[in-house]
């Protein structure tokens, strides 16, 4: 820091807005700059999906050399049907954790809702849309008793969820019978986890999406040149494009290709539960960094005291995480179920929350608060998927599974921590 | 000098028994660094927080521009175009600096955040206050010194052109080469003709920024006079014995109820 002199700009000089202030770097300059900016983040602690993504690599090359049918084209759409509700529950948890709080109850709720379309189905005869709907609703109703209680009453988020996490048990308890389960037939739904997309459909869809990214990164680059506003090399926007696009078309090229056993029954194309959790993971990209509503989630979970001087409604942007967090659970319980094809009284139970928490945490996700992506779940949600699928493989007893997945859970916790501090102290 | 931007007359503040503000006048004019002064206990907060509408008057006047107002709140005070820095600033350190300026207040298209208008008035202000220690005003707020985040919060007043500024301790920890930072803004501020208040225990800085010293002693104004007609001494006996030759209040009240 120097001692500032207080020189004005010389009379007769032109006022350039944007040119007020020498130090402020409008752009760097090269993509490496750009790298060496991001090895400085991550060196002082701001680390983002970088563990997640390079553990995913580690994981994904021992699983591969261990077993051989980890990298097959079967598995791998097994993976994606097994990653798919913890990612999706992630998701929603992400923006529970981003304001510091925590649900310990999304997994129960997410299966509660997952019964709720099922009985639909089955005893009332519903169609598939109506089924959503109603577990979409109930999922949302749980939230909003957990929101109120947690905002206006002030109960930790902790007690409160954990309540709800043996009532609702209970309430499943109630409908679906000791022992019982609920058939989750519905072609439809079902077919979310059991059905795939055409292939000729998936390479279109694979297309838009990465021409739609394309151009809006272009024109975001394109606005923020001529307006002379901080921007990234276009290097460096062309290499984002481009990972985005080795990755949607290289996973199409993949599950495009038949992995049938019986040469005359071709299985073939993307399984169709990705569609939903791509689909999910651009609404809540978009939210949580284009709409004023996810700026609040940040600046609740940043400094609330903060917000509330600013006029926001803490409160109401507290109740609406957890609704919104309850809403994805059940999505994620109907994936969970459409996996198995059934609920039973124990669905959501178990590890289905631990391992969203973890999916959230490993992707990078802070669980001391305003900090968090939607993609960090996605990622971090691989990270758990991986492990699960890749131990089951190596035909372990599950016990190594449960625990190898709490270690995972821990480390990636113990990350986050240290991380934390390191970034209070390099000041990033 | 003109007349008072923001003006209390007559204020009178109890909490049971404490009658802590006794009849006390004050006014911020544009354009000046009125300094508020006065040891702890001598109802510095209290007016403060009167100001900042946190606190109704027990009997007292809020007049604005001339004009009486009925204060009811904070967000009264803030339609004004009355902004109180407070010592911890409320910035959210997660949030980079453009976030921060327009916390609460996002400019929209449609649906979507404005991030280009944002960015764009977020630095023609830095650039008008001639800020030049921030590296980027996309930098988040945990990243800056604490003399920086008081240039944010400073200069988040002046985007939503806020006509008086009133800053609660805004050197008390900071550096040397960043209180220096600061006043020279709280210079700029008073400068743009808005009224700016200081509040501060530190009496090098007063006299360096502040046209006027408003002296509280145990709730009541021991003077409010123009800073060149003081000295440092005065202005310190004025703080703690509430008079300075034929400055202050006439009769101690402290030993006078006694």
């Amino acid at each position: 820091m120097t001692v500032e002199t207080n020189e004005l700009p010389e009379p007769g000089a032109p006022v350039q807005a944007n040119a007020g202030f020498s130090g402020d770097a409008v752009h760097t300059t090269t993509l490496l700059g750009a790298f060496n900016d991001y090895v400085t983040r991550v060196r002082s602690g701001d680390m983002g999906s970088l563990p997640a993504i390079s553990g995913l690599l580690v994981l994904v090359i021992i699983f591969s050399v261990a077993n051989d049918t980890f990298a097959g084209r079967i598995n791998i759409a097994n993976l994606i049907t097994q990653a798919g509700p913890i990612c999706v529950l992630a998701m929603g948890l992400v923006l529970v954790l981003l304001l510091g709080e925590i649900d310990l109850s999304a997994g129960v709720a997410g299966s509660t809702g997952a019964m709720t379309a099922g009985l639909m189905i089955v005893d009332h005869g519903q169609g598939w849309a109506v089924a959503t709907l109603a577990a979409l609703a109930v999922g949302a109703a749980i939230g909003l008793a957990i929101g109120l209680l947690v905002a206006r009453l002030g109960i930790p988020s902790f007690v409160v969820t954990l309540a709800f996490f043996l009532g609702l048990q209970g309430v499943m308890l109630k409908f679906i019978g000791q022992g019982g389960s609920v058939r989750f037939a519905d072609p439809m739904l079902r077919g979310l986890a059991i059905k795939n997309i055409d292939p000729l459909v998936g390479w279109i869809s694979a297309a838009v999406i990465v021409v739609v990214f394309a151009l809006l990164a272009l024109r975001t680059y394109r606005i923020q040149v001529t307006q002379n506003l901080q921007h990234p090399p276009l290097s460096l926007v062309a290499l984002r494009i481009g990972m985005v696009a080795v990755i949607l078309f290289g996973l199409v090229a993949f599950m495009n290709q038949n992995r049938g056993r019986i040469p005359s029954f071709p299985i073939e194309g993307v399984p169709r539960m990705l569609i939903v959790v791509v689909a999910l993971l651009i609404f809540w990209t978009f939210v949580l960094t284009r709409t004023r509503y996810g700026r609040y989630l940040y600046a609740v979970g940043g400094n609330a005291e903060a917000a509330r001087r600013a006029g926001i409604n803490v409160a109401r942007i507290r109740t609406s995480a957890f609704v919104a967090c309850s809403a994805m659970a059940a999505i994620s319980g109907m994936l969970l179920a459409a996996n198995t094809g059934s609920i039973s009284t124990g669905s959501g139970g178990g590890n289905t929350l631990l391992y969203a928490v973890g999916a959230a945490v490993i992707g990078g996700t802070s669980l001391f608060g305003g900090r968090g992506r939607a993609i960090d779940a996605v990622i971090g949600g691989l990270v758990i998927a991986t492990i699960a699928n890749g131990l089951g493989l190596l035909n372990n007893a599950s016990w190594i599974n449960y625990v190898v997945t709490g270690g995972v859970l821990l480390l990636a916790a113990s990350v986050d921590a240290i991380s934390r501090r390191r970034r209070s102290a390099a000041g990033v | 000098m003109s007349e008072p931007l923001l003006e209390l007359r007559g204020v009178n503040k109890s909490f049971g028994v404490a009658h802590v503000l006794h009849d006390v006048d004050f006014a911020v004019y544009p354009g000046t660094v009125t300094a508020l002064v006065g040891d702890n206990g001598a109802g510095k907060s209290t007016l403060t927080k009167i100001i900042a509408g946190i606190y109704t008057r027990d009997t007292g006047d809020y007049l604005f521009e001339g004009n009486q107002v009925n204060v009811h709140g904070p967000r009264d005070v803030a339609a004004l175009g009355v902004d109180i820095v407070y010592q911890d600033l409320a910035l959210c350190e997660n949030l980079d600096i453009v976030q921060n300026m327009f916390l609460g207040r996002e400019e929209r298209k449609g649906l979507l955040l404005d991030e280009v208008s944002m960015e764009s008035r977020a630095r023609e202000t830095l650039a008008s206050l001639s800020v030049r220690t921030v590296k980027s005003v996309r930098q988040s707020v945990a990243s800056l010194s604490g003399g920086q985040r008081q240039t944010v919060a400073i200069a988040k007043a002046v985007l939503w052109n806020s006509k008086v500024v009133v800053l609660d301790e805004p050197t008390a920890a900071l550096g040397v080469a960043q209180t220096r930072q600061v006043l020279d803004l709280v210079r700029r501020l008073a400068d743009r003709g808005l009224g700016v208040v200081l509040i501060s225990h530190n009496m090098g800085d007063v006299f360096e920024v502040a046209d006027r010293i408003t002296a509280l002693y145990l709730g009541r104004v021991a003077a409010d006079v123009p800073s060149k007609e003081l000295t440092h001494s005065q202005v310190v006996e004025l703080i703690t014995a509430g008079r300075s030759g034929a400055l202050g209040i006439s009769e101690n009240p402290a030993t006078a109820s006694v």
